[in-house]
């Protein structure tokens, strides 16, 4: 078993939603009829928390679905996401967070949203975040795009403080990014393709780390990129700003050399970046600069992405393979840390999920097996979409059972509805 | 020609068995055929030598000497690729191997067209084919240092140096060191 | 070779297998009947997807100059605009029984992702967004090698928007791989944002530059494509980057010019230098089609 407080052996009873019992020879507290998940050669811990998935409605059900995302991330080993707001409409009023809740409430796993800082997500007019936070919405960011305007940035952020709340900024200046296709550099120059230059993100965050200090607001800082942002987070922190940041999976193991297929796969955004960038976002989480690995699941349909790589809706696939991806690159302390308690902190979760296993807390279990070798097969996935980056990769380490709120919705690898 | 093209198919090397004609025979019947054509055309005027390439183009040059040195006539001569005119592309690799260049207008020319063996006779279907591309000549005719047999189309050859039986799986060799049989090894 | 997406699918023996061919393609267009029958049966698209009037023509010319059939689809009046993907085109294109589709399209790599989607069809790429335009660098060094006898040792200097420049990538590529040196020439915000790899070396003074150059390439500002924001005017891109009559007056004695079209003359050229001789662009125009025809023919005419 393994949580915040460290590792231990034990076997874990959970009854009406709670863990009744943890300990060598609990199994006797277990109610009769209890099942049984086998767990040896496997890690029990906190469920996992997504701070960044796109489900997609409503809007576009046909990429992927509140229920058909929540299967693929129980089955990943989570147990809270955050669906992002940019559906259509956004959550840019109560009344479609509250569709998105309930449709949430027959997920898998709890489903809790993030809602837009602006009206529409267009940069112009704040978003009702007093209404959303009334409902229990903790972050709100316009993630697809930044807010532009340093202005109305501050304002959202010295709104935002009152209402106890922490925006997420998805750090790209639009003029700077302009109709970049992918990361620009070296690849982007040979390939011919239009790329969005590091400083386009970089000098965002800059400007919200200033900002930050400015208002004393939380900034949370979305999928960072770069090497130079992964610097300034790290500086933010060590002045003691209230600042945390996340990186995506494919962040840690993908570069810009994937475009030079020209596979629509592959653009994203923030584009792959090079191996100097990679190097420096898996330092970054390994050293606590990025506190949280978010898997910025973004659902498309075969047909969206078979365009040209200009015309390409920019995203991949994450909730089934983050795990994965993550324990490639660091031990399972480190992934789950960046991948439960951590993220579940930010996302005002805690310690309901990613709190420590103990008898009386909220039963929100993964159960890994790190030793599992398997095969990402996209055809095999539970997401709506297939655009998977790591379709035919062979990883070490999978979820194997997952428990959602007391029931086991994930056993031996198969959803359990 | 054909022999050529068809060693590259099968990518072996020639192995002589037999020497047929000397260099001094290949000379012989050169000096024969052009006086051959010379006196089926009634005079050189109006005739063009065209070597087909590679092995028919230095044969249609020694020709021509023999012809000025019997008639005092220069006659032009041109060599043809018939790579783009092959009905074997797309069942084999076909490459154009050297220049084509026909030094006048073929309209109301009598073309002898010169080539070292002729064997199935594509290799002429497809230079008649060509030469109908530079001008309607008054007759086409065909000489041949070797008529090793084996045809595959109507065509049979006007002048001719020797002919040489032989088996199909044979190859026969033209060059300035006379004619040899062999075969693939 | 399966398709002709990038110069860089080439090696050197490669590209001169190609120029060797398109010889003999340039004597078969200066017959009185410049047509032979290579590739009776076979059927060669178009699918330009974006407009262009001079490479769709020499392409059309090659493949009828060879025999083939020519279907051409032209994006602007097609299912495209009905909302049908390239992919469908391309699918329902290829089941028509085309042999080979010669693709343009303003985003770069279509043509690869095209090459993926069919089942035997040959792709030939036509001109992909900024990337590639091979067949307008392979017509580049066949003109350069048919006027002084070979490419390797030359010093080729391309000058004007490389940055959005499809044709220079691909000569870069074509050139350096023939063994000449190639020098860029333009202002900072022309150049592609990164170098790193290019086997090239940046002209630090133009004129130094044109009086070293066997070969200069001269790019079109693509206004169209929005590069005149790239420069504070034209007047000022002209007096820094054009090939004006004094730069003119610089240039070797032998030296080429060469330019891809259309010439905007006045810009990138002034329009006496583009009448010069050491200007050759309608030798290039003519050679490329000889150079598309033995494109086609080595695509097409291999064993199927």
């Amino acid at each position: 078993m393994l949580d915040a407080r460290g590792r231990r052996r034990a076997d874990v009873v959970v009854a009406d939603g709670v863990i009744r019992a943890v300990g060598p020879d609990v199994l006797g507290d277990a109610p009769a009829r209890a099942r049984v998940l086998e767990a040896s050669g496997c890690v029990v811990a906190p469920g996992l928390v997504d701070l960044h998935a796109h489900l997609r409605q409503p809007g576009a059900e046909e990429a992927e679905t509140v229920e058909t995302g929540g299967r693929a991330a129980a089955l990943g080993g989570y147990t809270a996401v955050v669906a992002m707001p940019n559906t259509d409409p956004p959550v840019d009023s109560a009344a479609v967070a509250r569709e998105v809740l309930a449709l949430g409430g027959r997920a898998l796993v709890e489903v809790c949203v993030a809602g837009a800082i602006t009206i529409g997500r267009a940069g112009k007019r704040l978003a009702p975040m007093g209404e959303l936070a009334a409902l229990g919405v903790r972050l709100f960011t316009d993630d697809g795009a930044g807010v532009q305007d340093g202005a109305l940035m501050r304002r959202a952020l010295d709104y935002a403080k009152g209402l106890g709340v922490t925006l997420a900024q998805h750090c790209e200046d639009d003029h700077l990014a302009g109709a970049g296709a992918m990361h620009e550099g070296a690849w982007s120059s040979r390939l011919g393709l239009p790329g969005i230059p590091s400083a386009a993100e970089e000098s965002m965050v800059a400007r919200d780390i200033a900002l930050a200090r400015l208002t004393g607001a939380r900034v949370h800082f979305l999928h960072l990129s770069t090497a130079g942002s992964v610097e300034l987070v790290r500086r933010a922190k060590a002045e003691g700003l209230p600042v945390t940041a996340e990186a995506a999976p494919h962040h840690l193991v993908l570069t810009d050399a994937s475009c030079a297929s020209y596979d629509a796969c592959y653009k994203v955004n923030p584009p792959l970046r090079t191996e100097t960038d990679v190097t420096a976002v898996r330092v970054g989480v390994l050293d606590g600069t990025i506190d949280a690995i978010a898997t910025d699941h973004a659902p498309h349909l075969p047909e969206a992405k078979d365009v040209p790589f200009d015309d390409a809706p920019s995203g991949m696939l994450g909730l089934e393979t983050a795990l994965a991806v993550a324990l490639s690159v660091m031990d399972i302390a480190q992934a789950l840390a960046s991948l439960s308690w951590k993220p579940a902190t930010i996302a005002g979760l805690s310690p309901r999920h990613g709190g420590p296993v103990e008898p009386g807390a909220a039963a929100n279990l993964c159960v890994i097996d790190p030793a599992l070798s398997w095969t990402v097969d996209p055809v095999r996935l539970a997401s709506r979409s297939r655009n998977t980056p790591f379709g035919g990769w062979t990883f070490m380490g999978r979820n194997r059972h997952t428990v959602s709120a007391g029931e086991a919705v994930v056993v031996d690898g198969e959803a359990q509805r | 020609m054909a022999e050529r093209e068809r060693s590259h198919t099968r990518g072996g090397t020639f192995v002589p068995r037999s020497q047929v004609l000397s260099a001094a025979d290949v000379q012989r019947a050169l000096v024969r055929m052009a006086h051959e054509v010379a006196e089926r055309n009634g005079g050189l005027d109006q005739v063009v030598l065209v070597g087909l390439q590679t092995g028919g183009v230095p044969l249609a040059r020694r020709m021509a000497e023999a012809l000025r040195d019997a008639e005092g006539t220069e006659v032009p001569v041109g060599s043809l690729d018939v790579a783009f005119y092959r009905d074997d592309i797309g069942l084999r690799p076909v490459l154009p191997e050297a220049a084509t260049d026909i030094p006048c207008d073929l309209t109301g020319r009598v073309v002898v067209v010169v080539d070292d063996v002729l064997f199935t006779g594509r290799t002429v279907r497809a230079a008649l084919h060509a030469l109908s591309d530079f001008g309607r000549a008054r007759a086409i005719q065909l000489a041949v240092m070797v008529d090793r047999g084996h045809r595959e189309l109507p065509i049979r050859p006007d002048y001719v140096g020797k002919n040489l039986p032989t088996r199909r799986d044979e190859m026969v060799d033209v060059s300035d060191d006379g004619v040899v049989i062999g075969s693939l090894g | 070779m399966t398709h002709l997406l990038s110069i860089a699918d080439l090696d050197r023996e490669g590209i001169e297998e190609i120029l060797r061919v398109a010889d003999a393609f340039a004597e078969v267009e200066k017959r009185p009947i410049p047509k032979v029958p290579t590739l009776r049966g076979r059927a060669v698209a178009t699918l330009f997807f974006e407009e262009s009037t001079r490479t769709r023509l020499s392409f059309e010319t090659a493949a009828k100059r060879l025999s083939a059939d020519v279907l051409s689809f032209s994006a602007a009046s097609s299912s495209v605009k009905k909302g049908e993907s390239i992919r469908d085109t391309v699918e329902t294109i290829e089941a028509m029984g085309m042999d080979a589709l010669v693709v343009r399209h303003s985003s770069a790599g279509v043509p690869v992702q095209v090459s993926r989607w069919v089942k035997r069809c040959k792709v030939i790429n036509g001109g992909d967004g900024w990337h590639e335009h091979p067949t307008q660098a392979l017509l580049d060094c066949f003109t350069v090698r048919q006027l002084r006898g070979g490419i390797d040792g030359l010093r080729v200097l391309i000058v004007g928007d490389i940055r959005h420049s499809r044709v220079a990538r691909s000569q870069v590529l074509a050139y350096t791989t023939l063994g000449a040196s190639v020098t860029l020439a333009a202002p900072g915000s022309l150049l592609p944002p990164s170098l790193e790899g290019w086997p090239v070396e940046v002209a630090e003074d133009l004129d130094d530059a044109l009086g070293n150059a066997d070969v200069v390439s001269l790019l079109r500002l693509q206004a169209e494509r929005g590069s005149g924001a790239f420069v504070p005017t034209l007047r000022e891109y002209t007096a820094g980057w054009g090939l004006t009559a004094r730069r003119a007056a610089l240039l070797g004695g032998d030296a080429i010019v060469t330019h891809p079209g259309p010439m905007i003359r006045g810009v990138e050229i002034a329009g006496d230098v583009a009448d010069l001789p050491q200007a050759v662009v309608t030798r290039q125009v003519t050679n490329g089609v000889a150079v598309r025809m033995a494109v086609l023919f080595l695509l097409l005419g291999g064993v199927l």
